[in-house]
């Protein structure tokens, strides 16, 4: 099988599972945004709180929450082994003296790093707002009622220890998605001359507003809810 | 008029590929700075052979930047620091400094063992050259140049991917040792051709499973190879071949 066999495909794994995400983030990041609305509209999490109810245990979220963690998965899993590939093709002698070049990004060539910073946090968002609440809704025994999101995010935001490895984990995302984007059109061939400007002017106005989004949910629970 | 500088080159010695290699030094006493790198190594190897010490090899040939057989990674730079477009053999000591340590390193990368010192095994290129790198047409007399209609961008372009000598300097450069720069101009030299496309897909694919064959990593789009080419190859060829490759195993 080609997808697994070749470098190519094995890139075209990451670019293709890549992409999904950025996609999962996009509508992670709108369904956030409801939250603010909340929180300056003085409602109590009434509209966010509908979004977790229509998003709890349905089937649909199930298969959805199932088919995030097989991206992820993929994702992770090839980084690694083309990371270990790399590191052999690279071969044992390391060069003594080594210059980055002005036009290679410092994000690229750490983009495994960063991704284990990405998963790191992932863990801790997966604690606070999986585990606590759909997980704790399934094994039923949820502290706080799973449908109640806003009280959750009150709760996690709330806290600036919290805040603060959020913001840095943003961060670490933002230069993943910097480098990630473009690239992944590199590899599934939709690049050139033309497209190569493009697609990193997108990618970094499309990564910086979402990340944004992101932010501006944390600071918002955290200074005004 | 030339201006005289004195300096430090540290070299790499290395008995083969199984050796572990090491550093030597070498003062370089009043070299003019119009000298060439090259020329100043040769001033260097005489020095040490009449001090009765083994000389320094390293891969040379045309020294005009053309057969792409000089290859020194110099301070952290495959060919060393140049005007954008230059090979190891036409970079200048006016480009370095009074007092300087200058590290001359080997192209390192798993696909390109060391031979000896700073002289490594690039045959790895020839042989993914072999299983594609060329169209199979009937030899005998030369059509009329004008038969086959060709676009002047497209024959500009296909020109500007075929002036890839395959140095290795993309390799080098690259921290996965991923051959991309070098494979996806030479796949583009013929795929932006008509002559080429006859065989674009079985190219590509042949192409691409040797260089995997061979050990060369996978590429992550860091750029590095684009920012050292001495021939300015550019990562919308690897776009390309990533396009060309992808087409060919969806139809088959």
């Amino acid at each position: 099988m080609w997808l697994t066999n070749s470098s190519i495909g094995r890139k075209v794994i990451m670019s293709v599972t890549g992409v999904s995400l950025i996609l999962f983030l996009t509508f992670h990041a709108c369904m956030n945004i409801v939250a603010i609305f909340d929180v300056f509209g003085k409602t109590g999490g009434e509209h966010y709180n509908w979004v977790c109810e229509m998003l709890g245990t349905n089937w649909y979220a199930l298969v959805g929450t199932a088919a995030l963690a097989v991206l992820v998965v993929l994702h992770f899993v090839y980084a690694l082994i083309l990371t270990l590939q790399n590191k052999k093709a690279r071969g044992s002698n390391k060069y003594a003296v080594t210059d980055r070049p002005a036009k290679v990004e410092w994000e690229s060539q750490n983009m495994f790093v960063i991704g284990l910073i990405v998963v790191l946090g992932l863990c801790l968002h997966l604690f606070n707002f999986w585990w606590n609440m759909m997980a704790a809704e399934l094994m039923g025994a949820p502290a706080i009622e799973a449908t109640d999101g806003y009280r959750y995010m009150c709760e996690t935001f709330g806290n600036p220890v919290f805040l603060i490895i959020y913001l840095v984990w943003f961060a670490a995302l933002w230069f993943h998605l910097n480098h990630g984007m473009w690239s992944a059109m590199q590899t599934l061939g939709w690049n050139g001359k033309t497209w190569f400007c493009r697609w990193k002017c997108i990618g970094q106005i499309y990564t910086t507003i979402i990340i944004l989004m992101f932010v501006a949910v944390a600071l918002v629970f955290n200074f005004c809810a | 008029m030339a201006k005289n500088i004195s300096f430090t080159v540290r070299y790499w010695k290395q008995n083969g590929p199984k050796d572990q290699g090491h550093f030597e030094e070498k003062h370089m006493q009043n070299i003019p700075d119009d000298t060439s790198f090259l020329e100043m190594l040769d001033i260097m190897n005489e020095e040490l052979i009449n001090e009765g010490k083994e000389p320094f090899v390293f891969d040379h040939d045309c020294r005009e930047g053309i057969c792409g057989m000089c290859s020194l990674y110099i301070n952290g730079t495959p060919h060393g620091k140049t005007a954008a477009g230059a090979t190891t053999c036409q970079l200048y000591i006016r480009r370095f400094h009074e007092g300087d340590v200058i590290t001359v390193e080997p192209w390192r990368s798993a696909a390109f063992p060391v031979i000896k010192d700073c002289m490594v095994d690039r045959s790895a290129f020839d042989k993914i050259m072999a299983a594609g790198g060329y169209t199979t047409i009937r030899t005998g007399q030369a059509q009329d140049a004008n038969a086959i209609l060709i676009p002047k961008e497209d024959a500009d372009e296909a020109m500007d991917c075929a002036t890839c000598i395959g140095c290795g300097a993309c390799v080098a450069a690259c921290k996965n040792g991923s051959a991309m720069l070098f494979v996806s101009s030479k796949v583009s030299q013929f795929a932006l051709l008509p002559q080429g496309r006859v065989e674009a897909a079985r190219r590509v694919k042949n192409m691409v499973a040797k260089m995997d064959e061979l050990g060369f990593g996978n590429c992550t789009n860091t750029r590095a190879c684009e920012a050292v080419c001495p021939k300015n190859e550019s990562i919308a060829n690897i776009a390309r071949l990533n396009r060309e490759f992808l087409k060919a195993k969806l139809a088959d």
